[in-house]
């Protein structure tokens, strides 16, 4: 059993390691998630919002509902928590 | 990016991932595991991405060792198999 | 929870420690415009804070002082404060979370408000996932049957 895991976790790895043969190169200012939204944010964010550093203006206001939505599943996380494991003599 | 540093890193992260998971002793384990995770959070700072170098040290390294050696206290410490 | 041998060594250090932690969490939450951190950064250092004194002391003494009511609490007025500056924004008349309407209401010009909208959003998360670290770690690590009021 243990030998058949060992198995798949090559032939999974093998499987990923081929996958990113395709990948842009790393830092490579042609490729697609450098050439279509990225620039847009990076020039306009200290004029829009005010705000010097891009990665919390793309999270918190550009993004903001994906924010939202994490903040969720964290809640929910710990209610879930609380309703389970939680035993008041 | 320094690919000399990255190579070292990258060879102690694979090390720390190994360790994990064939140490016997949970407790060991879990510190491992914050080992990996802060080896990572040196990964992704010098690759230039310090915020999710940051969430890293806090999230990897920090809450879910706690968490890891919170739970330990509810189960054995030695591992079965 | 097993019982308790109490340590003289552990105790001080986390006296020690704790407040500068926590200052430093603060200060990540605060200051996560100009540097990197953020919310749930933040409140994952907050949080680990809390983790730390209810390892080093008794449960039921750091309890007294952080009751479990309140961090319940806690954890909804997160999320409400998010969603809450999200509605307001929709009832001043732009769409959902766009906070550069919200420089009708504040004595500041529309980029600045942005700003502000993402320091409030900030706050609620960061204050949410302390609570939640806090509950997620007290109902684990004593299987739900941590002694005190409810």
């Amino acid at each position: 059993m243990k030998f058949f895991a060992f198995i798949v976790v090559l032939f999974t790895g093998a499987l990923l390691i081929y996958g990113t043969v395709d990948m842009p190169n790393w830092g490579d200012p042609n490729s697609p998630p450098n050439s279509h939204v990225s620039p847009r944010y990076i020039e306009k964010t200290l004029e829009e919002t005010a705000t010097p550093n891009a990665v919390t203006s793309v999270l918190a206001d550009y993004r903001g509902y994906d924010t939202l939505g994490e903040t969720t599943v964290i809640f929910t996380a710990g209610v879930v928590c609380i309703m389970l494991l939680r035993r008041v003599k | 990016m320094i690919w000399q540093l990255d190579i070292v890193f990258l060879i102690l992260v694979v090390i720390s991932a190994i360790a994990a998971i064939s140490v016997k002793d949970l407790l060991s384990s879990a510190i491992l595991l914050g080992a990996y995770s802060f080896l990572m959070c040196l990964l992704w700072s010098e690759m230039g991405a310090v915020d999710v170098a940051f969430t890293e040290a806090a999230v990897g390294a920090g809450i879910s060792t706690a968490f890891f050696i919170g739970f330990i206290y509810q189960t054995t410490r030695r591992t079965k198999d | 929870m097993k019982e308790r041998y109490p340590d003289v060594t552990i105790e001080t250090i986390c006296r020690l420690l704790i407040p500068p932690i926590q200052l430093f969490a603060l200060y990540v939450i605060a200051h996560g415009h100009y540097s990197p951190g953020g919310g749930f950064q933040g409140g994952c250092i907050l949080g680990a804070s809390f983790i730390m004194m209810f390892i080093a002391y008794d449960i039921g003494e750091v309890k007294r002082k952080m009751q479990e009511k309140l961090n319940t609490i806690l954890c909804s007025t997160g999320v409400l404060i998010f969603a809450g500056i999200g509605l307001i924004c929709l009832i001043l008349g732009a769409n959902y979370l766009d906070y550069g309407i919200l420089h009708n209401i504040l004595p500041v010009h529309q980029a600045k408000a942005r700003a502000l909208g993402t320091l409030g959003i900030e706050i609620g998360v960061g204050i949410a996932v302390t609570s939640v670290m806090v509950s997620i770690f007290l109902n684990i690590a004593t299987a739900g049957e941590h002694e005190g009021e409810p």
